[in-house]
């Protein structure tokens, strides 16, 4: 399982967002997107998810061109988490449910019932399963959101920043679930992200972005500090601390 | 992904079930407080005698000429009514990303006095007539209901076109409506201004919504237009459930947002442009009647577009037969009567919060 993204070029009106995009990712992979704020990784989530159609180039998922799919059938292929959920009075078992829209006809099926207990058991949310998303934590809500887009059974899995606005305890949770559900179940998945920490803890691809362009791309070995300066414009040192890669700036 | 040894879970089964209960038992009441209403009056006839006129048998008293002609037309009415105006309500409030929407938000009701007022000032006039029940009439009852709504669906044009022109945010949609309500309130108070005493009378008596000015012909009229529009929204109810959890999920699950909301405007505008026009301005039903059904079983459209039905039609019906009993002989226009029991209701529900 393949998404190929090639040549794919957005602009709003005159000015543009992404210019000449190519690149691909394997089942399997994590890739965080990075890049400073307005760069254009929330346009890139959308032109991959078809919410935003690309003046030019392609996205294909196994060699299908999402430009000859429907909605609802780039739906049941790709999953997204925004990074704005608004939590309305659901339960979470329901608000979940709603990521079988794409699968459904008229009614809700038994078998898509059974689909949103299993996300829900495997993502072991069962306490949460009737308590009222608007009644939720932070963390609790991400989670929430993350199943729904599960319950979708997609391929690839489109996170814009969903450690955003979280503390310490829950970025760390979250992307860990994240990390577990994508290398577990052979899923694709691809987060824009702005900690370069959490990012390079969980990721396994890294996606520099810079006016629209992509600067690099490759695993951990080609991020250097150098790579990092050139995209946020500050000085940074890359240091390992007990296994783990870390950014410290030090202007 | 594997998701196979998924079950449905006991727990939510029970819950979905106190919400299916508590449309059911809405019913329920619904049919007992049709019974009831039917069988006050100034005649007053024995539930069991309306139970048996209603299903086609006969009785001793000869009332079967009453609840033909008047009781049942304007009790049906009421329920119709109120099915439209509460499940419009929902519609809009979720489309609209608003508590406080509804299609009067959107100035239908502004525009539809407006257009009375025309008919009554310029195109038919008013006259005053005597009467146990009404003081003023409207002469050309029909005429005044085309003008109506034909300025509801104008307001509603407008805004349509402002949305395209603009994108169709939720907040354009509303600061618009807010705008054209504004607008033909003025134009109301100019013509009012220059209008002699007989038709400022029709034109005031026009806007107090009543239930009683329709006939077995308007009633399916209603109907149909009410019918339509409720499988058009529960068609949709897995679409207004994506859209409450954000534009941008929403479009991430293959719904066409832009589209789903203008539409949903549309109908639940011009559903409530029907009713409003048939019988003048009946407030607060499609207000607050979707609130008081969140408080009890939340959001979910697949519940909540029945549920607000059901509530509207109670509301309106109960409003309706209290307003012909209160001051008998005198019978109000129930739209003083909605506001009146709806009010202290949604008070208590606000205060009291949300019920699991």
């Amino acid at each position: 399982m393949i998404l190929k993204l090639q040549d794919v070029t957005f602009s709003y009106k005159s000015d543009t967002v992404l210019d000449d995009v190519t690149f691909e990712v394997h089942d399997g992979e994590l890739v965080a997107v990075l890049g400073p704020n307005g760069v254009g990784k929330t346009t890139l989530l959308r032109c991959i998810n078809a919410i935003l159609k690309p003046q030019r180039g392609s996205v294909l998922i196994d060699g299908e061109d999402l430009r000859h799919l429907h909605g609802k059938e780039v739906a049941k292929r790709i999953g997204y988490v925004a990074q704005k959920g608004e939590s309305s009075r659901l339960t979470a078992f329901d608000a979940i449910l709603l990521g079988r829209k794409p699968h459904i006809r008229w009614n809700v099926s038994k078998h898509d019932l059974e689909i949103v207990d299993a996300v829900i058991k495997r993502l072991g949310l069962e306490h949460l399963m009737l308590r009222y998303i608007d009644e939720m934590s932070g963390g609790e809500f991400q989670k929430v959101c993350i199943a729904r887009a599960l319950v979708q059974e997609p391929k690839i899995l489109l996170l814009d920043e969903p450690t955003a606005s979280l503390d310490l305890k829950n970025q760390l949770d979250i992307l860990g679930f994240v990390k577990h559900v994508v290398s577990g179940h052979g899923i694709t998945g691809l987060m824009a992200v702005h900690d370069l920490n959490t990012a390079l803890r969980y990721s396994d691809r890294f996606l520099f972005m810079k006016s629209g362009k992509i600067l690099s791309y490759g695993t951990i070995n080609d991020v250097t500090p150098g790579m990092i300066e050139e995209v946020y414009g500050v000085k940074v040192m890359l240091e390992e601390c007990k296994g783990h890669p870390v950014v410290i700036p030090v202007e | 992904m594997h998701l196979e040894d998924g079950q449905v879970p006991e727990e939510y089964r029970r819950y979905t079930g106190r919400k299916t209960a508590f449309v059911a038992g809405g019913f329920v009441l619904l049919f007992v407080i049709f019974v009831f209403s039917i069988s006050i009056g100034a005649v007053r006839i024995p539930p069991a005698a309306v139970v048996r006129i209603l299903l086609g048998g006969s009785t001793s008293g000869g009332w079967e000429i009453i609840i033909r002609n008047i009781r049942l037309p304007q009790a049906l009415t009421a329920v119709v009514a109120g099915i439209g105006l509460g499940v419009s309500g929902a519609v809009m409030q979720s489309i609209l990303r608003n508590p406080l929407g509804s299609p009067f938000t959107l100035g239908i009701s502004q525009a539809a006095a407006f257009g009375a007022a025309l008919s009554v000032m310029i195109l038919g006039g008013g006259t005053m007539r005597s009467s146990v029940t009404d003081a003023v009439v409207v002469s050309n009852p029909y005429l005044t209901t085309g003008v109506a709504f034909a300025f509801s669906l104008v307001g509603v044009g407008v805004i349509l076109l402002i949305t395209r022109i603009r994108r169709s945010s939720p907040e354009v949609m509303v600061l618009a409506g807010i705008a054209m309500g504004s607008l033909f309130t003025a134009g109301t108070m100019f013509l009012q201004y220059f209008a002699d005493d007989v038709q400022l009378a029709a034109m005031v008596f026009w806007t107090f919504g009543d239930t009683a000015r329709a006939s077995w012909k308007e009633f399916f009229f209603i109907t149909v237009v009410v019918a339509l529009a409720l499988v058009y929204f529960m068609f949709n109810r897995w679409n207004y459930n994506a859209i409450d959890a954000g534009d941008e999920t929403a479009n991430g699950l293959g719904v066409v947002v832009k589209r789903v909301r203008i539409y949903g405007m549309l109908v639940a505008s011009v559903t409530t442009a029907v009713i409003v026009s048939f019988l003048g301005i009946i407030g607060f039903v499609g207000l607050v009647c979707p609130h008081i059904v969140r408080r009890i079983i939340g959001d979910d459209h697949r519940y909540l577009i029945p549920g607000t039905s059901v509530m509207g039609g109670i509301l309106l019906l109960t409003a309706d037969t209290v307003a012909r009993v209160i001051l008998a002989p005198n019978v109000l226009p129930v739209a003083i009567l909605t506001s009146f029991l709806g009010a202290p209701v949604f008070i208590y529900l606000l205060v009291r919060g949300y019920k699991r």
